[in-house]
């Protein structure tokens, strides 16, 4: 079978499918178990300066098999209460990706510095969750202020830095391009995208929150059309998100140019074994196609 | 994914206890909860009360700001479901003993009915703070053919103390296949090792902050297993190895508090 390992700057992973920030992420027992599960890496939740409870309930609300809206609301136990759950990952061997986020670059250095102090693999930097305001895609959308907050991770930490982009914008390459030249070492793509559910009865919003981020298959074809831009407009690796369900999936996102893959609205739908589904069934694709490495079926939907 | 349904009765239970009943379609087995969603306020997980009927029900004692709100709803106002969500008791035990807790009768009741319509036998320890708040007296009667014990902390009802030192002896005097129980974490902790040592199997329903329901947000997070999917029923065995039971919950943050 192919070779299923692959390196998302310098960091070696021994299978191509992580747990995508946000799910599973609140408690260091629960990232272990995605690792034990089959999971080539794990991203934390987004771990901000302070507990945040986030916002009230409804949370989430089910579209069936397409996808879901979220606006938890970064929910998190700050950056001080973190480290032990991030100890119980490393403990299980897992890859850890530690995301962080903050509301200007100086907030978003000292994070780094904090999460690099607990032991984590690299960073990924949430410039991109569409419903918390002044974080995420509310920094994440300007170039400038993206790069600013990229550049000053860079400064405060050795760890490579993962930006993860908003698909709610112009161009999303534009913002790779602009973390790329800051000093990003990957880029993820995509984070949630903006939508809203209402309750035709009661005629409001479903969610307390009102809008939230769109998850799931829905979004599928949009995260393949960012990853296919930016790839063709940046030269790091990239980490592709959005849908990703079965090992086709999985699959086009990498002919489409990404390097490894995150899973979440898949761990709800499909339980945790999604993993080792997607596993299995990318080797067989990669087989029948004749990759013998992930590497070599980086972006080959490109060629011309 | 989510039902707008009008509560169609209303029900104090104790004074400080209500049941709410809609007319909700979806198969609903004992042990399950929904997702509640009071619009405009906050959407709580419930277990049912009443699980067999297409009018399904939900009992809420008096807690936080969302339970208190529930328990002014009258009949007409509409609210949110969504669900049934999570594990279910396993009805096959012959001869049952039920241990219920403050309002924890509401999550053991509808499964215990279901034991004894099956032909098999029940029997229940009913622990409350005082006479008036022992919940569901009626109905666990009706269905006690082991008997009916009653504990309450102030004495105005049967015994004077724990329920769990009335389910202690029960489990060492007389022989049951199964222990189900839901109440406060330390009297289930407590039951946990009386079960164990008269070696009976015991299933405790537990409580986490909740969120999305669909083991995804991790809010309801209990050792390597999700609360809402892998539960809220967990056996003994399990339970032994999941630290956080009796020692720690998260609050809506994710940080450790104590349980
Ligand atoms: C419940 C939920 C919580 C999320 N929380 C975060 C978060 O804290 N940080 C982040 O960068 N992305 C977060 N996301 C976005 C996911 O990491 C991912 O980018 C998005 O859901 C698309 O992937 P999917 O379709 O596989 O779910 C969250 C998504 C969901 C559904």
């Amino acid at each position: 079978m192919a070779d299923l390992s692959t390196t998302v700057a310098g960091v070696v992973l021994p299978r191509p499918a992580l747990l995508a920030s946000g799910i599973w992420g609140e408690s260091g027992a629960s990232l272990a178990a995605a690792f034990r599960a089959g999971a080539g890496g794990v991203v934390t939740k987004s771990i901000g300066v302070k507990p945040r409870e986030g916002y009230p309930n409804p949370t989430i609300e089910q579209f069936g098999e397409w996808g879901m809206l979220n606006a938890m609301g970064l929910p998190n136990p700050g950056i001080e209460e973190y480290p032990k759950e991030i100890g119980q990952a490393l403990a299980a061997g897992a890859r850890v990706v530690g995301s962080i986020f903050g509301g200007d670059a100086d907030e978003f250095a000292a994070l780094a510095r904090k999460m690099e102090a607990t032991g984590v693999h690299a960073l990924e930097l949430n410039l991109s969750c569409p419903h918390a305001k002044g974080y995420g895609s509310e920094i994440g959308q300007d170039p400038q202020v993206l790069a600013e907050v990229v550049k000053a991770v860079k400064k405060a930490t050795t760890l490579p830095v993962w930006a993860k982009v908003t698909p709610n914008t112009q161009d999303t390459a534009l913002l790779a391009e602009a973390a790329e030249k800051a000093g990003a070492d990957a880029i993820t793509a995509i984070n949630t995208v903006r939508a809203l559910a209402i309750d035709p009865v009661l005629r409001r919003p479903v969610l307390a929150h009102g809008f939230g981020g769109l998850s799931g298959p829905a979004i599928r074809p949009i995260g393949l059309a960012c990853v296919w831009k930016i790839y063709e407009r940046v030269r790091i690796p990239i980490v592709g998100v959005g849908g990703i369900t079965t090992a086709q999936d999985a699959y086009e996102y990498i002919l489409a140019g990404a390097r490894a893959l995150e899973l979440g609205t898949a761990v709800a739908t499909k339980g945790i074994n999604v993993f080792r589904e997607v596993h299995e069934g990318l080797g067989r694709l990669l087989d029948e196609a004749h990759f013998a490495t992930i590497e070599e079926a980086v972006g080959q939907a490109h060629r011309k | 994914m989510r039902t707008i349904a009008p509560v169609v009765e209303k029900r104090w239970e104790t004074p400080s206890t209500v049941t709410l009943r809609f007319d909700y379609a979806p198969l609903a087995r004992p042990g399950q909860f929904v997702m509640i969603w009071l619009p405009g306020d906050d959407e709580v997980p419930m277990s049912l009360s009443y699980t067999s009927e297409g009018r399904k029900g939900v009992t809420i004692k008096a807690m936080g700001e969302t339970s208190r709100h529930l328990l002014q709803l009258e009949p007409g106002t509409r609210v949110g479901l969504r669900g049934p969500y999570g594990n279910t008791f396993d009805l096959s035990p012959r001869r049952l003993l039920v241990v219920a807790g403050g309002s924890g009768g509401a999550v053991v009741a509808p499964g215990a009915e279901e034991v004894r319509r099956k032909g098999g036998s029940v029997t229940v320890a009913l622990g409350a703070t005082t006479a008036k708040e022992l919940l569901f007296r009626e109905r666990f009667t009706a269905m006690a053919d082991g008997g009916l014990e009653i504990a309450t902390d102030d004495g105005t009802a049967g015994h004077r103390g724990y329920v769990t030192d009335v389910a202690a002896r029960l489990v060492k005097e007389r022989s049951f296949d199964a222990v189900w129980t839901c109440g406060p974490e330390v009297m289930m902790v407590k039951l946990v090792r009386s079960a164990e040592e008269a070696k009976v199997p015991i299933f405790c329903s537990v409580e986490r902050e909740m969120k999305c329901g669909i083991a995804m947000c991790d809010a309801c997070a209990f050792g390597p297993y999700h609360v809402c999917s892998d539960g809220p029923v967990f056996s003994g065995e399990r339970l032994r190895d999941i630290p956080d039971f009796g020692q720690f919950k998260r609050d809506a943050s994710g940080r450790r508090v104590r349980a």
